[in-house]
């Protein structure tokens, strides 16, 4: 128990650098929420009651979403500054970059298919990496085609033909490729 | 005993053993990779698991999570990273012992503990299962409601010094839930006239981006790191065996964690420090506690895998989750139509004891397959981390795109994703999310429901139940405020803080 003084030790969280930023882009996003309370839901007239109106979660979620948001960043406000503010909102920035690899990939599976989509990716974002060995590029192949037969051949989820698939001959292989890969 | 009987029948299949075998071990390695966790994984399969039969679906997933901990420990003890948040505390004591060259005793210890505490814990929900059935009846709209409203302000306090951000993120959760047409007066809420909105946000997107994607992006963008490890050698049967000699600490942990468990919003972190706190009040070397002590080691890991078996009480009885891995599960249900609530004890009860009875056998397979595995999963977790978020952003296309085939939610999750990315550099909790999304949706359907009986507010808390969960509420919110105002007074210095310990909580 050295380490750990107080039962509110247990969950006590610190702050990080960034933390004025984010607490009030919330802050200002619940209020524009907030602000748009009337024109985004409606007011029922007729026979029902305050809490049976649909407007009656979205204030009560809203109203205690942009208080406890004010309250955070008068707590932010008020805290020592942290170093390195600029520094973490550039790796939040940085971070889109994966997500924009995603987009690629979710844009990429209707066209050209889910195997040859899930291939490409492993690998151009593997070699991304910095993995650029022949192992590595060998290791990510071989996990994308296993995802592949696992996810699409094995377990049926959902993932529609790519529509490359209508350009090969009629037949046995292209129902195949149309069904599990 | 009959209806025990007939949930073992339930189990006796190939494909819920199979199930139940994937889950299992698929959740010890999962736990035992740093940066992976229980969520992570259940969120991604939780798709394919919709095309299942329920009990299959479930007792997979069941085994993710009830396993996932036995996984984590051993990074934790032998890297000092914890495998998943839980198993934070047992670095504390369990890398110390590797530190002291007793690496096989304090696997075979954390093991042999977990398994205590699953056990027992499972046993004593077994038998107290048809008390359950006789008092879940009790719980109508307006309890139920009241339950929910528990288990948000209880998700809230829980965040000491973070009481703030968890509202704001509970009521965002709640917000998000209310997004779309409303199915009562068929009005839009919050579309901003796009139809995209109109379906509202799906909470798979979320959960996936929220823990799935997020996770992807944080390793991603990190720098590289690939742990070292060395061998455990010896004999493992024996060195858990050592549990034994720990019994009162275990029993003690297993009770704390069922009792916790069973609170929803509370959980594995206060029913460890309960337990830890107790085992090192009656030990008779405390100063050890921190240091390399066994019995500090047995407190955190018998209290922590108590807990899956006793957090599915709150999901079955009443169909209130208590935290993020069973709010997932609940869509299991949702989807196969099975709604969980206090139906499912009294018409279904097989069905429940047959979820118990897979947790039992998945806590066997687990210690069965940590006999020989552990030097196998070593090599495991040597995965570079960033080939690790490539993978696991693979996985998530598939769990977001199978849903609905729709690339809009890919979008939504991807955003979630970069939220979630924020939440976990900022420090600041996303389970408040997921669980303000179910219970905010709960809330509002019992609401509407308790309403039609009620004239006066008084009325709302006429009944014993009600009025008891009315009155912890308040007691909470009342007793967090002393707490809060007493701490103030005799607060210590910020640097005597242990910073790093929630370094790993939203993993």
């Amino acid at each position: 128990m050295s380490r750990l003084k107080t039962f509110q030790d247990l969950f006590k969280r610190y702050r990080r650098p960034g933390d004025m930023v984010f607490a009030l882009a919330f802050f200002l996003f619940a209020l524009f929420l907030l602000v748009n309370l009337p024109m985004q839901t409606t007011w029922v007239e007729k026979r029902t009651q305050l809490f049976a109106q649909p407007a009656f979660w979205p204030a009560i979620s809203l109203v205690a979403m942009t208080f406890f948001a004010g309250l955070h960043l008068l707590g932010a406000v008020v805290s020592e500054r942290i170093p390195g503010r600029l520094a973490e909102v550039l790796y939040w920035l940085r971070s889109l970059e994966y997500a924009a690899w995603f987009m690629a990939y979710v844009l990429l599976v209707p066209v050209i298919g889910y195997l040859l989509a899930t291939i490409l990716f492993c690998g151009t974002l593997s070699f991304r990496l910095g993995y650029r060995s022949p192992q590595w590029l060998l290791a990510s192949t071989v996990f994308a085609v296993a995802v592949v037969v696992l996810f699409k051949s094995f377990l049926q989820v959902k993932i529609p033909a790519g529509a490359i698939y209508d350009a090969l001959p009629p037949g046995a292989f292209r129902s195949f490729m149309m069904t599990y890969l | 005993m009959d209806a025990f009987l007939s949930g073992l029948d339930l189990l006796a299949r190939f494909d819920v053993a199979l199930a139940l075998l994937i889950g299992s071990v698929g959740g010890v390695i999962i736990g035992a990779i740093p940066g992976v966790g229980p969520a992570v994984a259940i969120a991604i399969l939780l798709p394919a698991t919709f095309s299942l039969d329920p009990l299959v679906g479930l007792t997979m997933l069941l085994g993710i999570y009830g396993s996932s901990m036995f996984g984590g420990a051993l990074p934790a003890i032998l890297i000092n990273t914890p495998g998943t948040a839980v198993n934070a505390l047992t670095t504390y004591d369990g890398h110390p012992m590797t530190k002291k060259g007793q690496a096989l005793r304090a696997l075979g210890l954390a093991y042999g503990a977990s398994f205590f505490g699953g056990i027992l814990s499972i046993v004593a929900l077994i038998l107290f299962a048809p008390l359950l059935a006789k008092i879940a009846p009790m719980f109508g709209s307006r309890e139920i409601f009241l339950a929910a409203l528990l288990g948000i302000v209880l998700v809230v306090l829980a965040h000491r010094g973070q009481t703030f951000a968890a509202g704001m993120l509970a009521a965002f959760g709640i917000f998000l839930n209310t997004i779309g047409l409303e199915p009562v007066k068929y009005t839009q809420r919050y579309t901003f006239g796009q139809d995209w909105l109109a379906s509202g946000i799906n909470l798979i997107v979320v959960v996936l981006g929220l823990f799935a994607l997020s996770q992807a992006f944080v390793l991603l963008t990190d720098p590289e790191s690939a742990p070292t490890t060395q061998r455990v050698k010896g004999n493992m049967l024996r060195a858990m065996g050592e549990v034994l000699q720990f019994k009162r600490i275990a029993a003690a942990g297993s009770s704390f964690g069922v009792l916790m468990g069973m609170i929803p919003g509370v959980g594995e972190f206060t029913a460890q420090f309960l337990s830890y706190t107790y085992a090192q009040k009656t030990s008779k070397a405390p100063e050890e506690f921190g240091h390399g002590s066994p019995e500090g080691l047995v407190a955190s890991e018998s209290a922590n895998n108590a807990v899956p078996a006793a957090a599915m009480i709150p999901l079955l009885a009443l169909g209130i989750p208590g935290e993020a891995l069973t709010a997932m599960m609940l869509s299991v249900f949702y989807v196969h139509n099975v709604i969980p609530g206090p139906n499912l004890f009294q018409n279904q009860l097989d069905f429940v004891y047959a979820l118990y009875i897979a947790m039992i056998a998945l806590n066997v397979i687990v210690v069965v397959f940590m006999l020989f595995a552990s030097n196998w999963l070593l090599q495991i977790i040597r995965i570079p981390t960033r080939f690790l978020g490539m993978t696991i952003l693979t996985l998530g296309f598939v769990g977001v795109y199978s849903l609905r085939n729709s690339i809009t939610d890919c979008a939504i999750s991807a955003g979630f994703g970069i939220l979630g990315l924020i939440l976990k550099r900022q420090n600041l909790p996303i389970v408040p999310i997921v669980l303000g999304m179910v219970l905010g949706g709960i809330m509002e359907v019992k609401l509407r429901s308790a309403m039609a009986r009620v004239k006066t507010p008084l009325d709302f808390v006429d009944r014993p139940i009600a009025a008891l969960l009315a009155l912890a509420i308040l007691v909470l919110i009342v007793l967090h405020v002393w707490g809060v105002i007493r701490e103030h007074r005799s607060r210590v210095p910020e640097t005597q803080h242990d910073h790093d310990l929630h370094d790993s909580q939203t993993r």
